[in-house]
């Protein structure tokens, strides 16, 4: 497979796209409480970052340092989410409960802040970790992009 | 009661930090012995008093919450999935396979056992799909960890079909909330039976359509016969145990709860032709895996003859013959894992004269294989007679008979195996001929015998055992009770 290599593509996903859909991937997720959105969708979001980078024909990298071993963070979403799922259970509430707290903070005002928020992002750090499983064992040209961890699918 | 789903499932996530195979076995043994003692509380508690469990999830009055409702028989699968996961998982350890060593396979293994055991707990439909889903996803990666030629055209079709599988379970889902607004299994009964007979009838089919695929019945089996036997042995064996056993349960389910009676006979013209295609497979068969998957399939007949014939009976039988099922079949395969890793092959062109090298392989064989063909005094005897017995009362001679033959040829299915590779001259080819062939795979012996004993105590504790059965029967057969069990929680 030939990549599209070009100056002006790198430039644009790299210097602005990749950052613009980043910030709209986190807004995307924290606003996903009340209204449509949610650690999924932001997934997705930050997850097509990913595949324009691959579409240039570069690993997918966070600041210029490439993602080799998506792995941990797959581990980290799942424990993030499932925490939120059994900690509930140590103050006798229903597992997945969630608890709402409303801070006053100055000058932005009230906040309402939900134990929930952690369960989204948790599954936003699930798909994005997914994603990145996906373009590091399919796509490789190879096996270097693959590193240790890369079996997977074997 | 969370803890047999949860606690895989946060077990899983970690062991995707550690990188050595011999903290993920710990991790994983574990997680399955908390496991073990929640479940085990959880069937005791409900032994004693027969009161129905709800726990709702993230504290959502009514139907909105994910319920998870543990009664007889749902806890008692649950405890039952969790010792037959945690011997074969023993299994694969001392098999030392490669797919066990993949930093991948205990992760997964657990996500499996999550999915089980909440497929047996789930409360509503979506939870069930849920359920389904995971145990499923888990089952690809397993099916085809070792990733040769064989297992991914076998992996093909399995994925294929059991995606077509959710899609028709997930419509199926989906024309229910749509006909009746929830899809919760407590609020289903009453729904339903306000709805047009037509529609109900859909409804009902397109769920059984659904189960159907996934506990293998005709006419939709041939994916089984055709995937289970490329898997690893540990994992054929836990596929064959308790996977299509999940389909079983929740086709109990929906002609329990949801659809009470309702096209009984339908299930009993499907469960005669089950169990008569599934055992024809078996007998036309050589190779012993091949064999063993095909009586999945004839066993699976057995159990929707019971469920069809309905009543509380007929539904005790049924699930006694489920439960005996589950450490019967592991067993075999774990017996065929042993052998195939002797002699690097199971087929009779390979092997021969087992029970000359090995008289304990042979017994550990000898006795879930007579169990399974319903010979007396072990539990598939009883199981066997539990259902025939039904169908007499209910006056079913076409199903009866056909399940007679069925036992017999299932019986000669069984003597080709033991023909085949346990009997004869030791080939001359062995590796090993006179030292016994335990002897290398100590833990791998230990942990069939623990299966083989399992499936004793159940022959031993028959009375008791088929006394619960009943019990749990007329749990599920009492509606109301479920439905104001869970509507009070």
């Amino acid at each position: 497979m030939t990549f599209i290599r070009s100056a002006i593509l790198d430039e644009l996903v790299d210097r602005w796209l990749s950052k613009v859909a980043a910030l709209v991937a986190l807004y995307v997720t924290f606003r996903g409480h009340n209204a449509p959105g949610g650690g999924f969708a932001g997934g997705l979001v930050l997850g097509g970052v990913f595949v324009l980078q691959f579409l240039t024909g570069r690993e997918p990298h966070l600041r210029h340092r490439p993602i080799r071993r998506p792995t941990m963070l797959l581990g980290a979403g799942l424990l993030m989410a499932l925490g939120t799922t059994a900690v509930p259970l140590f103050v006798d509430a229903a597992p997945l409960e969630s608890h709402i707290w409303k801070p006053d903070i100055p000058v932005i005002g009230e906040v309402k802040v939900v134990s929930s928020m952690f369960f989204d992002l948790g599954v936003f750090m699930v798909v994005v970790a997914v994603v990145l499983m996906m373009l590091l064992s399919l796509g490789a040209r190879g096996s270097s992009l693959v590193g240790d961890d890369g079996g997977e699918v074997s | 009661m969370s803890l047999p789903v949860l606690g895989p499932l946060i077990a899983a996530a970690v062991m995707l930090f550690l990188r050595r195979l011999s903290a993920q076995r710990f991790v994983s043994f574990m997680t399955l012995g908390v496991s073990l003692v929640a479940s085990a509380t959880t069937f005791v508690n409900i032994w004693d008093d027969g009161v129905i469990r709800v726990v709702r999830m993230s504290g959502w009055p009514g139907s909105f919450a994910i319920t998870l409702v543990a009664d007889r028989l749902a806890a008692t699968m649950v405890l039952v999935a969790t010792i037959v996961v945690t011997i074969v998982l023993a299994y694969a350890t001392g098999q030392r396979a490669p797919d066990e060593r993949s930093s991948f396979y205990h992760p997964v293994y657990m996500v499996m056992t999550a999915g089980i055991s909440q497929a047996f707990l789930a409360g509503d439909l979506f939870n069930l799909f849920v359920a389904f889903e995971i145990l499923l996803m888990a089952s690809y990666v397993l099916l085809t960890l070792e990733g040769t030629n064989e297992q991914v055209r076998a992996g093909t079709t399995y994925v294929v079909l059991n995606i077509l599988e959710s899609m028709v379970l997930l419509m199926a889902i989906g024309l229910v909330f749509a006909a009746t607004g929830t899809v919760s299994m407590a609020e289903l009964p009453a729904r339903l039976a306000e709805l047009p007979d037509g529609v109900r009838m859909g409804l009902q089919l397109l769920l059984l359509v659904a189960f159907g695929i996934k506990a293998a019945v005709f006419p939709l089996f041939f994916w089984l016969p055709d995937s289970y036997p490329t898997a690893p042995s540990s994992v054929s064996a836990v596929f064959a145990g308790l996977l299509t056993k999940v389909g079983v349960y929740c086709l109990i389910r929906t002609q329990t709860l949801l659809f009470p009676g309702e096209l009984g006979n339908v299930v009993i013209v499907i469960g005669a032709a089950t169990m008569l295609v599934g055992v024809l497979g078996a007998i036309s068969h050589r190779d012993m895996k091949r064999i063993l998957s095909f009586q999945i399939v004839s066993s699976i007949g057995y159990m929707l003859f019971g469920l069809g014939i309905g009543g509380s009976a007929a539904i005790a039988a049924t699930i006694f013959y489920l439960i005996h099922h589950i450490p019967v079949k592991t067993s075999l395969f774990l017996v065929e894992g042993i052998v195939a890793r002797d002699s690097g092959s199971s087929s009779p062109d390979v092997v021969s004269g087992m029970a000359r090298r090995s008289p304990i392989l042979a017994v550990l064989f000898l006795v879930p294989a007579l169990s399974l063909a319903g010979l007396p005094p072990f539990s598939g005897f009883l199981a066997k007679f539990a259902i025939v017995r039904a169908g007499v009362v209910d006056a079913q001679w076409v199903g009866i008979v056909v399940a007679l033959v069925v036992s017999l040829l299932t019986l000669v299915s069984m003597v080709k195996i033991w023909v085949g590779v346990f009997w004869g001259d030791v080939e001359p080819a062995a590796k090993v001929s006179t030292v016994g062939v335990l002897r290398h795979q100590r833990l791998m012996g230990v942990s069939t015998g623990m299966i083989v004993a399992l499936s004793l105590a159940i022959a031993v504790a028959a009375g008791p055992l088929y006394e619960f059965a009943t019990l749990a029967a007329e749990q599920l057969l009492d509606v109301a009770g479920y439905v104001n069990a869970v509507r009070s929680a």
